[in-house]
């Protein structure tokens, strides 16, 4: 047997395999589309969340600018996921069925719900504003109002399917990751939404945002560290090469920021440091969660070396 | 419903001719691989993907052997024709959102050209790596187990062509049969390496629709060792992520109950205190 291709040598890691090909074939996914949307949907469903409590307890300047980053969020992405379909036509085949059994078809259904949730919420809020004596104007708010308490329910979801939208592929790094996903998925959406959120609110009215980064970066750094280490060989791909640099510069960059938040108070720089170090960081473990399963798919240890465990496990 | 169809491929008996390859090639109108030299041995198509449906594996071995009293080797070289499972539980068909992938009357996995959007979720979810999106088509593509042709009451292509009769169409349960005792015999003859591969309807992906007789492990043929439909896990995938929902918005509430349950007169005086 030779070993070309193979990062982990055949004779160290003990298995064997076909010319060190891969089993598995790597996600089609690619940059920046696929991890820009992780990103845009965590941010725009966390940013759902954060407009509802900021409407329930009248914050309304912050509740406006979650309602817009949602709903921005929400549409932009939409768009990166009909643009990364080999047929971007079809887009709309995504509703064609609905199939509890792929994440990807409830996804598309919850997605769905919360573009058009977020963009009617957002809309009735700004025309509201524009048109303030306009006669429809109080049955518009109340529409906009059901409708933004809509996405409390689509929010937390639109952030947290991915996860399972990952998980749910014979990718070993994603796969075996799916306890831990996605709570590091929902907290990189709370930093996300967190730090757009500080960013554009009057820094007076912007003390849940900042709250919400902070705790979100600690609920990232807490899933990713305890992710890599539950995972143990299958989990190297978040620690070794390109992958490695990823999810390393995004755990400074959301613990940095996350901190950052927790003491900004109003001040004008530290916002706008935690502000953008929170959304480079959440940026990064998305790219880098992509590109370690690339790395996980690609070399066959990782495919074969846990079966072969689990096959002399049970014999 | 008819029977369950399958393909039984014996690799002892496998030459290595290609015939299948090509047979799989001009029935389905596949496009070329590319003319890659991959100095495998005599494998050029590397592995299974969008437009390469059966692939024949090439491994030269050699395994320390003792003929009376005499220390030696014996070169072998290894030869298979792989191809979809058509699994029980098929992940590509599974996590397919267009409903593109279904399931044949003859218990296959075949992808609707006309319905694929080409979203490639199919492609990392398939434990055996088979099915691929083709570059410049954008959809994705496997084997149909030339469901045309078993339409009209003909075997597939690559089956017909094999001169070895290795590939062997036929009703799954009259396969198991055959290959039952063709194992029993190998090892009776002193082939104590001959095993089967996918045979078994308690593996992980409930048994395969296309299953092998191999002469080694299954990852020598690139092959993997203990497969297993990623959707078994997916109810657990959705108590953890619905669990990671739950505490979102719980954290965001506590965040604005805590820290700036103001107000938005009062904010603007006061400050967003913590």
């Amino acid at each position: 047997m030779r070993t070309e291709g193979a990062a982990v040598p055949e004779a160290e890691a003990g298995f064997r395999s076909y010319y060190g090909k891969p089993v598995i074939k790597p996600p089609v996914w690619h940059e920046p589309h696929m991890p820009t949307y992780l990103y845009l949907g965590g941010m725009s469903g966390v940013s759902s969340s954060m407009a509802v409590m900021a409407r329930l307890t009248g914050n309304h300047r912050l509740a406006r600018t979650a309602r817009l980053a949602a709903a921005a969020g929400a549409a932009v992405g939409a768009a990166l996921l009909a643009a990364e379909l080999g047929r971007p036509e079809r887009f709309l085949n995504m509703l064609r069925v609905f199939k509890p059994t792929s994440p990807m078809s409830v996804g598309s259904w919850i997605l769905a719900a919360q573009s058009g949730l977020s963009a009617a919420a957002a809309s009735a809020d700004l025309t509201g504003g524009l048109l303030p004596a306009a006669g429809g104007a109080p049955l518009l708010a109340a529409a906009g109002d059901a409708a933004l308490l809509a996405t409390g329910l689509t929010g937390p979801l639109t952030a947290t399917y991915t996860a399972v939208l990952v998980a749910d592929t014979a990718v070993p790094a994603w796969h075996e990751a799916y306890r831990e996903l996605p709570f590091l998925f929902a907290g990189s959406a709370m930093a996300a939404a967190g730090a757009v959120a500080m960013l554009a609110t009057p820094r007076a009215q912007a003390a849940p945002a900042r709250a919400v980064a902070a705790l979100g970066a600690a609920v990232e750094t807490a899933a990713g560290t305890v992710m890599e280490r539950r995972l143990g060989m299958v989990g190297r791909p978040y620690r070794e090469g390109r992958a490695g640099r990823l999810m390393g510069t995004a755990r400074m960059l959301t613990a940095g920021g996350g901190l950052l938040a927790a003491v900004a108070g109003r001040s004008r720089v530290l916002t706008a440091l935690s502000g953008l170090a929170l959304t480079a960081g959440s940026l990064c473990t998305r790219f880098g969660v992509l590109e370690a399963g690339r790395a996980s798919a690609a070399d066959p240890a990782y495919t074969i070396v846990p079966q072969r465990e689990r096959l002399s496990a049970a014999s | 419903m008819a029977e369950r169809m399958g393909f039984f491929t014996d690799t002892s008996v496998c030459i290595g001719c290609k015939a299948c390859e090509v047979a799989c090639k001009e029935w389905n109108q596949l496009p070329d691989d590319g003319f890659v030299f991959e100095a495998t041995s005599y494998d050029n198509t590397g592995m299974l993907g969008a437009s390469t449906w059966r692939h024949v594996a090439f491994i030269e071995q050699s395994r320390p052997v003792r003929v009376e009293g005499d220390e030696g080797s014996v070169d072998r070289w290894l030869m298979s024709s792989d191809v979809c499972k058509h699994c029980t539980h098929a992940a590509c068909l599974d996590v397919c959102p267009t409903g593109a992938l279904f399931r044949t009357e003859f218990d296959t996995v075949v992808v609707q050209s006309d319905i694929c959007n080409g979203c490639g979720y199919c492609v990392p979810a398939c434990p055996y790596g088979v099915i691929d999106r083709r570059e410049g088509d954008g959809r994705a593509w496997k084997c149909t187990m030339c469901y045309d042709r078993q339409l009209g009451g003909l075997e597939p292509a690559c089956a017909k062509a094999c001169p070895t009769d290795s590939i062997q169409f036929g009703p799954l349960d009259e396969l198991r049969e055959r290959a039952e005792e063709r194992v029993a015999r190998l090892r009776a003859d002193g082939h104590e390496e001959a095993r089967l591969y996918g045979e078994s309807p308690s593996d992980g992906v409930g048994g395969a629709g296309a299953f092998f007789l191999l002469l080694d492990e299954p990852e020598v043929y690139g092959l993997p060792p203990d497969p297993v439909v990623t959707t078994r896990d997916l109810p657990a995938m959705w108590r953890w992520a619905g669990a990671a929902a739950l505490s979102m918005a719980g954290a965001v509430a506590l965040a604005f109950l805590r820290g700036g349950a103001l107000p938005n007169h009062q904010a603007s005086v006061r400050g967003g205190t913590r």
